[in-house]
């Protein structure tokens, strides 16, 4: 049985985390793995927890009928996905599922947000990384909607 | 069918085998197209009927998963076998009809709708099950918003003469759906078949005025209490063998709670969406349109078909299918028959025939279905 | 059988098999795939009311029948407006036909949008797309009837400037001050001066009393969902919203099954719905 912090400390989104946070943040995260296909999250649910996933691949996606899901994005081995526990409502916006057999640590989102406002230290250093998060999702996200390989979609 | 009962509970009356032919006949004389059992293709199947001898003497049909089969029966009862691929459906709500006609002239199109053929029909041998699938069609087809032409004069001009069931088929679960063995309503002469070696007869119970009249017509004595109570127990007889069973209890919840349960997924490994469920299905009702035009372009017409929620095309909308995979159309087609139908028309829209079991290439039970995905809560 | 409901049964069901004859009075184009259709009758019998929201089944004789919403103005009654996409066999062929070409029409059918529940409250109509097309008649009516609504908000949002639909009207609403009307296109082009955003963010800020509103949605089945967490942090509970579905259909007249969604026939139960009454069929693939 791996232990949780050592596993936090060695995942990149945490590099260079003072390790006294990273101990807080061990106390709400817990170990996880989702078959392939499974189903992590959903959208509408209640956005509570984050998820760094240790080795695998997830699909955030969302269906529209009657064509079926649309990946929007994936996510790999060394990175996070879930950024909905940090802002109100505290709602998935879309879905995201297991592509492979994937092995994660999953953070219990009311429970860090507890401890972030009893630390202001360490929801500031966790603010930071997610605005980076954020940040990088917006970025992409225009990326793709500006249709930079094709044409317009007009005939 | 006249649905008029008789003023007061008519005794039971006894038919002999070899008088059942003037029941034909009395039928015949008052405008009726008889229509009944035959063996064709190996399968007990419903076409229209001259004579006693086209009904399928001496055979008994074996049933399971995707399988069916005739075999010799050691007595010579005309209704041993149970229930065939044919439903009587097929003469209430035919496979193909026009429903309309256009002419083309110029610019200008006229419109025509066909008279509806007065047809009147008698079915012979209606089992209790299929008499509880034609009550749920009706409140399809006649109970709606609007109502279906032709399925409305074919069912006003029914005679019904329904077949108490003396013998469970392999398949069968309608005392869990209960709907059956025994005919309850909706007949106009209910038989029970007693064939023994001494004797060969029918009790017979009248269930309408006109079953009264047409009955008139034929050589008939009262039954005796032994004759009654020896029918009574052959179709208690029936009720305990059956093939298969099914909890309805809750059962629309446990279903509508388990839509995205990965059981679902299971099935779709053998589902072929062949479809062949929907076709033998008494109660399934889809229909598609198909509109053509002649060489010249002059005269148009739309024909309604039977369809089944198992093609692809089925949801279609612009740039897909709602229900694309196989899976989605297998738990649609269950789920319709015993989640939704009740949210619908009241009722369940299975009555346990156990003919999408038989039929079913692959076997597929949706009785065992269901207790899969109750017992996986 | 119950004798009495005979004969009252067998009218209703010729009567609905039976394809009235219009024809084609004006052709608009609206975008590089949708179009607009007038249709006048050709019997006498010239009126078709309807309420808005309803569609009709409009066939194109030897090719075949679709579902397509009435999209006009529901006070104007000898005239049927008739907008849509040419996406598939029949609306192609449609896209076809010139002025004085037949049409056969039959309905209306379905159920149509709240606007005697809307009165004395606020309301919100968020269109996307060609769902502008099935709310065009209740901006209609709302506006004929303006004493009887409190504020009335429009969301519009389209692909691009070029995808927008009756932008005359869209023109003639913009100008009206007791009407507030918002346009979004996702992407800009030409000379857009106009929001970009996507029409959900529009409705954050939309200028309504959410505990006293009544909000008509519609457009892609994607849009609309993605509307509903919207509305919610706005406070407007799903009681209040209401949309309109849309399905395959070969009859219109909840006899053939195909516009079925778990129990509901979006012909004769919808196809507006209010949102709370669909349970979990937005959230559940392939239902």
């Amino acid at each position: 049985m791996e232990n949780i912090e050592q596993l936090l400390m060695e995942h990149p989104f945490l590099a260079g985390m003072d390790p006294r946070m990273i101990k807080l943040l061990a106390g709400c995260a817990t170990n996880v793995v989702f078959k392939a296909g499974e189903f992590i999250i959903r959208e509408g649910g209640d956005a509570d927890k984050f998820f760094f996933i240790r080795s695998g691949k997830v699909v955030v996606e969302t269906y529209i009928p009657p064509k079926g899901a649309l990946a929007i994005r994936t996510r790999t081995a060394g990175e996070i996905f879930g950024w909905s526990w940090m802002v109100p409502p505290y709602k998935w916006h879309f879905d995201a599922r297991a592509v492979e057999l994937t092995r994660a640590v999953a953070v219990d989102g009311a429970c860090l947000r507890g401890k972030c406002e009893d630390d202001h230290d360490l929801g500031y250093e966790l603010m930071k990384r997610f605005a980076s998060v954020i940040a990088e999702r917006l970025e992409a996200t225009r990326l793709q909607l500006l249709d930079v390989y094709g044409g317009n979609a007009k005939k | 069918m006249t649905s008029q009962k008789p003023d007061r509970v008519l005794p039971k009356v006894i038919i002999e085998r070899d008088d059942l032919q003037s029941l034909l006949e009395a039928l015949k004389s008052q405008g009726y197209q008889t229509i009944g059992p035959t063996v064709q293709n190996n399968a007990v199947v419903y076409d229209e009927i001259a004579q006693v001898d086209d009904l399928p003497a001496g055979w008994v049909d074996r049933q399971s998963g995707g399988k069916y089969g005739l075999t010799r029966h050691k007595k010579k009862s005309l209704f041993a076998y149970v229930v065939g691929p044919h439903t009587w459906k097929r003469f209430l709500y035919p496979v193909e009809k026009t429903l309309l006609e256009a002419r083309r002239e110029g610019r200008k199109i006229e419109i025509s709708i066909p008279n509806e053929d007065p047809l009147r029909q008698a079915f012979i041998g209606v089992r209790s099950c299929e008499l509880h699938a034609m009550a749920i069609q009706d409140k399809v087809f006649l109970q709606g918003p609007y109502v279906d032409n032709t399925y409305a004069t074919r069912r006003r001009g029914l005679f019904v003469v329904a077949v108490n069931c003396v013998r469970a088929g392999g398949t069968c679960f309608c005392t869990s759906m209960g709907t059956g063995p025994k005919v309850s309503s909706g007949f106009d002469l209910a038989l029970t078949e007693m064939a023994e070696d001494d004797r060969h007869y029918f009790v017979v119970e009248i269930g309408t005025a006109a079953g009264r009249d047409i009955l008139k017509r034929v050589p008939h004595t009262e039954a005796a209490g032994s004759d009654v109570d020896a029918a009574e127990r052959a179709i208690k007889q029936a009720a305990s063998r059956m093939g298969r069973e099914i909890d309805l209890t809750g059962l629309p919840e446990v279903l509508n709670r388990n839509f995205e349960n990965p059981e679902w997924e299971k099935v779709t490994g053998r589902c072929l969406t062949c479809g062949n469920c929907t076709l033998v299905c008494p109660t399934c009702f889809c229909s598609t349109v198909e509109d053509t035009t002649d060489l010249s372009g002059g005269n148009a017409q739309r024909r309604r078909k039977w369809d089944s929620c198992f093609t692809v095309d089925f949801s279609y909308i612009h740039g897909g299918s709602i229900r694309s995979s196989a899976m989605s159309r297998y738990r649609q087609w269950m789920m319709h028959k015993l989640a939704y139908w009740p949210e619908q028309f009241g009722t369940s829209g299975c009555v346990g025939c156990g003919r999408c079991i038989t039929w079913c290439p692959v076997g597929i039970d949706l009785t065992e279905e269901a207790r899969i995905i109750r017992n996986s809560e | 059988m119950e004798a009495m409901q005979k004969n009252k049964a067998a009218e209703s069901a010729v009567e609905a098999m039976l394809v009235r004859p219009f024809h084609i009075r004006r052709i608009a184009k609206d975008t590089y795939d949708t179009f607009t259709l007038e249709l006048e009758a050709d019997d006498g019998n010239r009126r078709f009311p309807f309420l808005p929201g309803q569609f009709n089944m409009l066939y194109v004789y030897g090719v075949g029948e679709v579902p397509i919403s009435i999209s006009g103005d529901p006070a104007l009654d000898k005239v049927l407006v008739h907008t849509t996409r040419a996406v598939g066999v029949v609306t192609k062929a449609m896209r076809g036909l010139k002025i004085g070409d037949e049409i056969g029409v039959r309905g209306p059918y379905g159920s149509s949008w709240p606007v005697k529940e809307a009165e004395e409250r606020d309301v919100l109509v968020v269109a996307g797309g060609i769902g502008l097309a099935p709310l065009r008649p209740a901006i209609h009516y709302l506006l004929a009837h303006r004493e009887k609504y409190g504020r009335i908000v429009l969301l519009y949002g389209a692909r691009t400037p070029e995808d927008m639909l009756y932008c005359k009207d869209l023109e003639k609403w913009r100008s009206r001050f007791d009407l507030d009307t918002y346009l979004t296109v996702d992407r800009a082009t030409g000379a857009w001066k106009g929001n970009v955003a996507v029409v959900t963010q529009l409705i954050g800020p939309a200028p309504f009393d959410h505990h006293h509103c009544l909000v008509m949605v519609c457009g892609p089945e994607i849009m609309m969902r993605f509307t509903f967490p919207e509305l919610r942090r706005r406070g407007v509970t799903d009681d209040k919203v209401y949309v309109s579905m849309e399905r395959n259909m070969k009859c219109g007249i909840g006899l053939c099954g195909h516009c079925q969604i778990g129990s509901t026939f979006v012909c004769k139960d919808g196809p507006v719905y209010r949102l709370d009454q669909l349970g979990a069929i937005f959230s559940r693939r392939e239902m």
